[in-house]
């Protein structure tokens, strides 16, 4: 990044003293509006139970301890839904995601005025509602299981993959696509030999980076019913058994650190 | 043949690249487009094939006009010309030899080109250019992983490949050291006479236009300034094509200075 | 350089056959995965149970729940949305402002280049236990200790911040060119100098870019945790799922699109203007 050698505090007082005022005055704003949240949040807050909170989570922690850990035996079968939940989620998205990234993509999409708003209206829509929120509504569906936890997943990924994919596709060498264009090669040729092997890394590493995170959420998405571990945890939950709260957590670390591990690794082969 | 009238062009932002261009290049000349930066070379060649949309004006290759062709008649017209590029514009996570078959796009169907199914008189002939531009065996490398003058000659092959009438070639050396650059001139040169190639070649390096090419067309700001045999091309008119008083007084201390005048000159 | 013309026969006597070289040499390797591969898919998708009962059934939920989806009803439950978005935003505001004050220091103490060797490990540490568990989860926790309401949700909001700034702001200090470190310190700067003059400004363009994004993100997450008793509009969503009011939902739906879409929007303005 080359800008940086100018430095950001020079760039907001490059300028006259209206600019430094103009700075003063944005920052009493944000500080203003700060304290204001502040208040709001601290009114509707009971400080007791905040100050009681060091002894609530010390009697939680003292309830979670020992873990039960013969619980464990029971978990095999969530926690390997819970990565065909990711697994099979990611897959469906950026099957999803790829035809929409390349609408979306400025020197791609067939019709800057018609298929790119659209295409990014989907991207923002996909991104805005976390995959919570989509398995919600899909278990109202589809009824509570993991296809719901599926299709959320997938719904998600979408707007994420989508986005990263069209941006790494307005960043390729437009040359390329003009050399590969000029042979007199048709619009989907052009797309397979000159655009695809461009991104071909980007998109593998999006896919795995994007799998990564959805083993994440994968492990949450049975608090409402879409499958996985979480359905185990909830059940925990529900019935105060701490002891089995703490070896469920203790399992979803294990996941979680194993997936970054193979991300790393698969990242690290496709690059 | 390749007849040019009336060539204009103007940019969206409102700047008019090419005022008025006439220019005829007969069956197998080898031209030389000359000027400063800036002075409408590449538009001039992107124009012909239409990777830049001329605003008016005729380009007429053979008996076809192109300006007027539908997107899937230019498709078969951008077959009969190759173009090849200052960047090499190689498609860098393909192998050298899927590169130079990508010239071949225009003749095969679009499963053909995903499966990488090219008939094999393709492949054959892509070994044939391979050897012929000095890459034998690098088939399989990727384009990557080649040298500078290595990506240029992939260029070649590739734009070979297509069996073209025209050749446009925009800077073919202006990223090359000098001895490649003219190991390069001399293949450019050397193919185009073997296959009775028409050829334009943009270039900013006035010596080796005048060693390798068979006529001069010098442009300045859009217009043709200069148009002649490479001898006719003295040091007096080269001002009126690159401008400034002070062009013989640099040339002179480059001459004196350097016998190699054409080494420090690609800009 | 030979120029014979190309058109001579090939040199050899059979055609010279040519594929495109696999992306995986080994052939064993090869097949390998893409037979576990396939293996691991058709595991996976037997694994699903699809129900065509149950999915019938749905189909008619779908209806209705589409129906509402095309006619979002912002009136009858407004003060509850009213409330929830307000909520959701001063949570975001002030989770992303107490999130970023905080990471910034630990993101200097874990860049490997910056800092010594157990600070570096200390901060690390922390960055990765404050992301190893989902927002979701870490609500979960924190509404037990903190009681329902948004104080638990600003925690939770500032402790997943802090995990992803942190890291981000740690990597980004870690490939910053060293030079103009060096050639502030052949100066004679001291560490908060060197900091100040030649790391922070390095660093800067990202770092209000990846700010600006956390806020999005935090109002997105507001919405969430509010299902685990964390504050914010997520409390109204569920409620409105709880109650089949779908209208609603839609309702608030369109409105956390349209607040990220927003803030999507100045988020962008504020970068170009910026950087
Ligand atoms: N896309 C464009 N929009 C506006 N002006 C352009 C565009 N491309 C080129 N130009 C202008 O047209 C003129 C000729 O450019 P070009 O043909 O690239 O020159 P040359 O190849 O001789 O260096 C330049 O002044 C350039 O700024
Ligand atoms: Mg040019």
């Amino acid at each position: 990044m080359p800008v940086e050698q100018q430095g950001d505090t020079r760039i907001w007082r490059r300028r006259d003293r209206k600019a430094a005022w103009q700075h003063f005055g944005v920052t009493l704003a944000v500080a203003a509006l700060v304290v204001f949240c502040a208040k709001i949040i601290s009114d509707q807050t009971t400080w007791e139970f905040v100050g009681s909170a060091p002894m609530q989570g010390a009697d939680l922690a003292m309830r979670m301890w020992p873990p039960q850990l013969g619980y464990i035996a029971e978990l095999w079968g969530p926690v390997v839904d819970t990565i065909h939940i990711a697994t099979l989620g990611t897959i469906l998205g950026v099957m999803i995601a790829s035809p929409l990234a390349f609408l979306a993509a400025n020197n791609t999409t067939p019709s800057k005025v018609f298929v790119r708003p659209v295409a990014l209206a989907l991207l923002v829509t996909s991104r805005s509602v976390n995959s919570i929120i989509w398995a919600l509504m899909l278990v109202v569906i589809f009824g509570p299981g993991m296809l719901s936890g599926i299709i959320a997943i997938a719904l998600r990924s979408v707007g994420f993959c989508g986005k990263l994919l069209y941006e790494a596709i307005e960043e390729i060498d437009a040359h390329t696509v003009e050399a590969v264009s000029s042979t007199g090669a048709s619009r989907l040729q052009v797309l397979t030999f000159g655009v695809i092997p461009q991104i071909a890394p980007a998109f593998a590493g999006i896919s795995v980076y994007r799998w990564d995170i959805n083993i994440r959420e994968a492990t949450v998405l049975g608090l409402v019913g879409a499958g996985g571990i979480g359905m185990a945890l909830q059940g925990a939950i529900d019935t105060l058994a701490w002891s089995r709260v703490s070896v469920i957590f203790l399992v979803i670390l294990a996941t979680v650190v194993l997936s970054e591990w193979v991300s790393a690794k698969a990242r690290a082969a496709v690059i | 043949m390749l007849t040019l009238k009336g060539l204009h062009k103007r940019y969206p932002d409102g700047f008019v690249a090419l005022p008025s261009v006439d220019l005829e290049v007969p069956t197998g000349q080898l031209v030389a487009l000359i000027g400063p930066s800036g002075a409408g070379k590449s538009t001039l060649i992107r124009c012909i094939n239409r990777l830049v949309e001329p605003t008016s004006g005729s380009v007429k290759l053979g008996e076809q006009e192109l300006t007027t062709l539908s997107r899937g008649e230019l498709r078969r017209a951008r077959r009969r010309i190759a173009m090849i590029f200052q960047d090499y514009a190689l498609v860098d996570r393909l192998t050298v030899m899927e590169n130079v078959l990508s010239g071949r796009l225009g003749y095969v169907s679009f499963w053909q080109s995903w499966m990488r199914r090219f008939p094999q008189a393709d492949v054959d002939r892509a070994f044939e250019l391979l050897e012929t531009v000095g890459l034998k065996g690098l088939h399989d490398r990727r384009a990557d992983a080649l040298s500078g003058g290595q990506r240029q000659r992939v260029g070649i092959a590739r734009a070979l490949m297509q069996q073209p009438e025209l050749l446009l070639v925009d800077e073919p050396t202006a990223s090359l050291d000098p001895r490649t650059a003219r190991q390069v001139m001399q293949l450019l040169g050397d193919l185009c006479k073997a296959h009775n190639l028409t050829a334009i070649i943009n270039i900013h390096d006035v010596p080796l236009a005048r060693a390798y090419t068979d006529r001069i067309v010098g442009l300045q700001a859009g217009n043709v300034v200069f148009d002649g045999k490479p001898q006719e091309l003295t040091d007096a008119v080269l001002p009126e094509i690159y401008g400034g008083e002070d062009w013989n007084k640099d040339a002179e201390s480059d001459q004196a200075a350097a016998p190699a005048e054409d080494d420090g000159v690609a800009a | 350089m030979s120029t014979a013309p190309p058109t001579t026969p090939p040199t050899a006597g059979a055609p010279r056959r040519w594929r495109r070289p696999p992306h995986i040499a080994n052939p064993r390797t090869r097949w390998a995965l893409y037979i576990g591969a396939s293996l691991y898919l058709l595991w996976a998708l037997s694994s699903v149970e699809v129900d065509v009962g149950r999915l019938f059934e749905g189909m008619t939920r779908a209806r209705t729940f589409f129906a509402a989806a095309l006619s979002p009803d912002f009136f009858t439950r407004w003060s509850d949305i009213r409330a929830g978005i307000l909520e959701s935003l001063t949570m975001t505001v002030v989770a992303t402002v107490a999130g970023i004050a905080l990471s910034v220091p630990l993101g200097l103490g874990a860049a490997r280049n910056l800092a010594s060797r157990p600070v570096y490990l200390v901060c690390r540490a922390i960055l990765a236990g404050t992301r190893a568990f989902h927002e979701i989860i870490l609500a979960i926790m924190l509404v037990a200790m903190f009681g329902f309401g948004p104080f638990a949700g600003v925690v939770t909001l500032v402790v997943s911040t802090i995990g992803f700034l942190g890291k981000l702001i740690a990597e980004d200090i870690e490939a910053i060119q060293w030079n103009a470190v060096e050639a502030v310190e052949s100066a004679g700067a001291s560490w908060l100098q060197r900091v100040v003059y030649a790391v922070l400004p390095q660093i800067m363009p990202r770092f209000i870019g990846l700010s600006l994004y956390r806020l999005d993100i935090n109002f997105r997450e507001s919405a969430v945790i509010g299902i685990v008793g964390a504050g914010g509009i997520g409390a109204t969503l569920t409620t409105a799922f709880d109650r089949y009011e779908f209208e609603a939902v839609s309702a608030i739906l369109i409105l956390i699109i349209t607040t990220v879409f927003i803030a999507e929007y100045i988020a962008g303005a504020i970068r170009r203007k910026v950087l």
